[in-house]
């Protein structure tokens, strides 16, 4: 087929009403109806492997077994003591690898209980209440800060406030939620959720936000240290690995985290510039919903390349599958060698197919091919900026593979530090996994500040 | 393939499902369509004088068990609200119109023998089969000496009975209310009064749930509920033990039964069978589902009956009568233990939080390589059977009978019972 002569990218690919429909809810919420014959579907299992699967702990059944009975609000309760992103992690978590792959339902039927969708449902009903489930202990007269207004440190500040402390956010960006606000595919949280979540959190009190303050630009290390009586850093992953191939400093070659902060941003998503041919590099949740909603935004042809198999993609194949019913080619076994370009634009991407070598280590084969593009996305994995923490400054975090070392209790090397989510060395790249351990950051700080008061 | 033909104290049908007196009997044209449908015969929903009754809005109630529906089921609905004369015509029809079909009449008229003197040669002139006493409604009709009013009182059973038999020439069935505290004595009563057979359980008194906004029993009738009579799947139980009782009941032993309360399918019915029934009359189940679940009772139960080679009903009726006895009459000395089957198990530890938390600590919570396995401490089970109901999975959790190399012995011949007679 033959290629114009400049890339094709152009906005409204599609008519706008069916942009739009095409990011409405992917996944709408239960009604009553449903969610009480999905509850009762639930065994309410002892000592249920869904809750162990649980990063958080949710104590799954007890709140299914709540919305059997219509007590919504105990069952929204139960989870977010445990999880106070519940909301969040109703509609992103892959709980077909957590706790839905765990449910025993699936050792004699194939079907697990929905349980994402009852927490949807549980914790929708509530936030759409008055008030907040939780109160505030006693003032301890401690402050703490957070860097970071993602969910390890939304979940880290709303424990801390929770016990008794006042905390500030300091977060770089205008809007707090981190990829909640920032990734995260469009149609898996509508309706300016992001948003709305981190109000109600925020009415526990206590929580004061500077935001477009970012570590190591507008603050220090060393003066949230002497300032504040501990401080928590969840940073997240702001950097972004490069392909390595001459050529892709030019503009239709992105980043997808950049694109789709774009896109989570976009007031009118018909005046998005789509390519027509979209290739799209890497294997994890970034590269699923970028080539996604590059298809729902009208791309043409999406295909995503990664250089190993299905089963060593990090996105799970619940999210495989969905890209290739949304009409996503997915390559396996090939990775980019060169970057083909005419007139300052990528136009066509040579790939090398791999394989794994006697050792188990992924090698070329020597054999090519080559895909059109208008334009090409880069997915392949965000890395901790490292400088604030560990730059020239005299006060330096311990890192190990370019993440923040922390121990059970979120320490870091610092004494009066902790940090969780993404950006430490444990860090999973699941919601979930922040929710946790900014928690467990919270309770350490918690412990370490009544330790100080009572000295 | 098993001939279900029914032959119940004279009263012939194509099978023994009958419909129970009750709204899905109240006119020819329900009756009509059931029989369309395949019903061995109807109970007529039940008359009584003139004026006919009035009824309020609403009449049913039920109980919910998340996503099963009416698995109880109430109502405070009264007798027929039709006049006589339209419900006679209309019986008279449609036994012209289906000879083959059992059409028993329902009756409940004051406690007086004018009054059933006055009733018995109208129904015999529609040509009916046979009549039903009503002696149970626990609701509305018991409030003015009717209903379970009188069959709460075995004189009054028998001697309306009797009444009966010597007015009619037609079989008499007396419905029994479960609402006593002991079933044969009413039955043993409609017995002496010469009824031809019994029919039971009618339904149970009841309040099906409490509307917590208005603070009102349900059904709620203008802010103010009442008891209602309690039937459905969850009242099974309760029929099957007092069909039993009757059938094994030395007075009573050989009275036909009808049965009654909570059959919604072939092996419902089959049950009631093999303690002695010999038609199975059905309602909650069809106002449920409609007529056509018929079909399965139908085919299923010849099915059943050709697998275990029953040629008849006569062939299996009252065949468990024989091993319902008293527990003082169980073996002591019999032992059975839960097993686990691990290749079924789930990993749900039901099983073990059940016994842990309510009965006898005897299934362990073990965890083999990081994985779930529950398994029966075999000197600690007593063989109570609760795991293996709480267990989701058919089959997984059986009960194995043990060798103990003892002798039968019972209660009565146990030296542990301080009131054992001396087997001398």
């Amino acid at each position: 087929m033959a290629q114009s002569a400049t890339p094709d990218i152009a906005a409204a690919r599609l008519q706008p009403q069916d942009i739009d429909r095409n990011f409405e809810d992917v996944k709408p919420v239960l009604d009553r109806k449903r969610a009480i014959v999905e509850s009762s579907r639930c065994y309410f299992c002892y000592d249920a492997p869904c809750t162990e699967a649980c990063p958080t702990s949710i104590d799954i059944p007890n709140f299914i077994r709540m919305i059997s009975t219509d007590n919504v609000r105990g069952a929204a309760e139960k989870i977010f003591e445990q999880n106070i992103l519940g909301g969040m992690c109703a509609r992103v978590c892959p709980t077909e690898i957590l706790c839905e792959d765990s449910c025993v339902r699936n050792t004699s039927e194939d079907k697990p209980v929905n349980i994402g969708a009852l927490q949807r449902y549980a914790t929708d009903r509530l936030m759409a209440q008055d008030g907040h489930p939780f109160q505030r202990q006693a003032p301890s007269g401690r402050k703490v800060a957070v860097v970071g207004g993602g969910p390890a440190g939304l979940s880290c500040a709303h424990r801390l406030a929770m016990l008794g402390h006042d905390v500030t956010i300091f977060e770089a960006h205008d809007k707090l939620g981190g990829l909640n606000e920032y990734g995260i595919a469009a149609y898996k949280t509508v309706d300016d959720f992001a948003q709305r979540e981190v109000q109600w959190l925020m009415r526990i009190g206590g929580i004061s936000a500077k935001t477009g303050t970012a570590l190591g630009r507008d603050v220090t290390l060393e003066q949230l240290r002497r300032d504040y009586d501990a401080v928590f850093v969840g940073l997240g992953l702001a950097g972004v690995n490069a392909l390595g191939l001459d050529g892709e400093e030019v503009a239709n070659v992105q980043d997808a985290v950049d694109y789709i902060a774009k896109l989570r941003q976009a007031p009118d998503k018909s005046k998005l510039p789509v390519g027509r041919k979209v290739l799209v590099i890497g294997g994890g949740n970034t590269a699923i919903d970028i080539a996604i909603q590059s298809k729902r935004l009208g791309a043409e042809d999406v295909t995503l390349v990664y250089r190993r198999g299905p089963d060593q993609m990090s996105a799970t194949w619940h999210e495989q599958e969905f890209a290739q019913v949304n009409g996503v080619k997915i390559k396996h076994w090939a990775k980019p060698v060169r970057l083909i370009s005419h007139q300052g634009a990528v136009r066509e991407v040579e790939f090398e197919y791999t394989q794994l070598d006697d050792q188990g280590r992924l090698t070329g084969t020597g054999e090519t091919f080559a895909l059109l593009c208008d334009v090409v996305f880069k997915a392949i994995g965000q890395k901790l900026v490292k400088d604030p923490v560990n730059g020239k400054a005299h006060e330096s975090l311990d890192l190990a593979n370019g993440k923040i070392v922390v121990n059970a209790d979120m320490q870091t090397s610092l004494p009066n530090v902790w940090a969780g989510g993404d950006c430490v060395a444990s860090g999973t790249d699941l919601t979930v996994q922040s929710v946790e351990d900014g928690k467990i950051a919270a309770i350490a700080i918690d412990r370490y500040l009544r330790r100080k008061n009572s000295k | 393939m098993a001939d279900i033909r029914s032959n119940f104290v004279g009263i012939k049908s194509p099978n023994p499902f009958w419909l129970a007196s009750a709204p899905p009997t109240d006119k020819e044209v329900n009756v009509v369509r059931a029989f369309k449908a395949g019903w061995g015969g109807v109970v007529w929903k039940t008359l009584g004088e003139n004026p006919p009754v009035v009824n309020v809005s609403s009449r049913y109630g039920a109980l919910h068990l998340n996503d099963s529906r009416m698995v109880g089921f109430n109502n405070i609905e009264l007798i027929s609200d039709r006049p006589l004369e339209i419900n006679l015509q209309e019986i008279k029809k449609v036994k012209r119109d289906w000879p083959d079909r059992a059409m028993v009449v329902s009756l409940m008229v004051p406690c007086e023998e004018e009054s059933w003197k006055r009733i018995l040669p109208l129904v015999e002139e529609t040509g009916a089969d046979g009549i039903e006493l009503n002696f149970g409604c626990p609701h509305g009709m018991s409030e003015r000496g009717m209903g379970s009013a009188v069959g709460q009182v075995p004189e009054y059973v028998e001697m309306v009975a009797r009444w009966c038999k010597q007015s009619t020439r037609m079989p008499v069935i007396v419905k029994l209310t479960p609402n006593v505290t002991d079933i044969r004595h009413p039955a043993r009563a409609a017995k002496r009064g010469g009824a031809d057979a019994v029919s039971l359980i009618n339904t149970i008194n009841s309040i099906c749930s409490v509307d917590l906004d208005l603070m009102a029993p349900t059904p709620v009738v203008d802010g103010k509920g009442t008891h209602g009579g309690y039937c459905g799947p969850a009242v099974k139980p309760v029929a099957l033990n007092m069909t039993a009782e009757i059938a094994r009941d030395a007075e009573t032993q050989g009275l036909p039964i009808s049965a009654i309360g909570g059959i919604g399918n072939w092996r419902d019915a089959a049950e009631f069978m093999a303690l002695g029934a010999g038609t199975a009359q059905v309602c909650t189940a069809a106002m449920h589902h409609g007529f056509k679940i018929v079909d399965d009772m139908i085919s299923g139960l010849k099915n059943w009956m050709d697998e275990k080679g029953y040629a008849t009903i006569e062939d299996f009726r009252g065949r468990a009568v024989p091993n319902v006895t008293d527990w003082k009459f169980l073996n002591i000395n019999f032992k059975s233990i839960a097993k686990i089957d691990q290749d079924k198990c789930i990993k749900c530890g039901l099983c073990h939080i059940a016994c842990e938390d309510t009965s006898h600590q005897a299934i362990a919570a073990n965890r083999l390589e990081g994985k779930r396995r529950y398994e029966v401490i075999d000197e600690e089970c007593v063989g109570c059977n609760l795991c293996s109901h709480v267990c989701p999975v058919p089959d997984c959790i059986t009960m194995v009978s043990m060798e103990t190399g003892k002798p039968y012995q019972n209660w009565t011949q146990d030296p542990r019972n301080p009131m054992r007679k001396a087997a001398e």
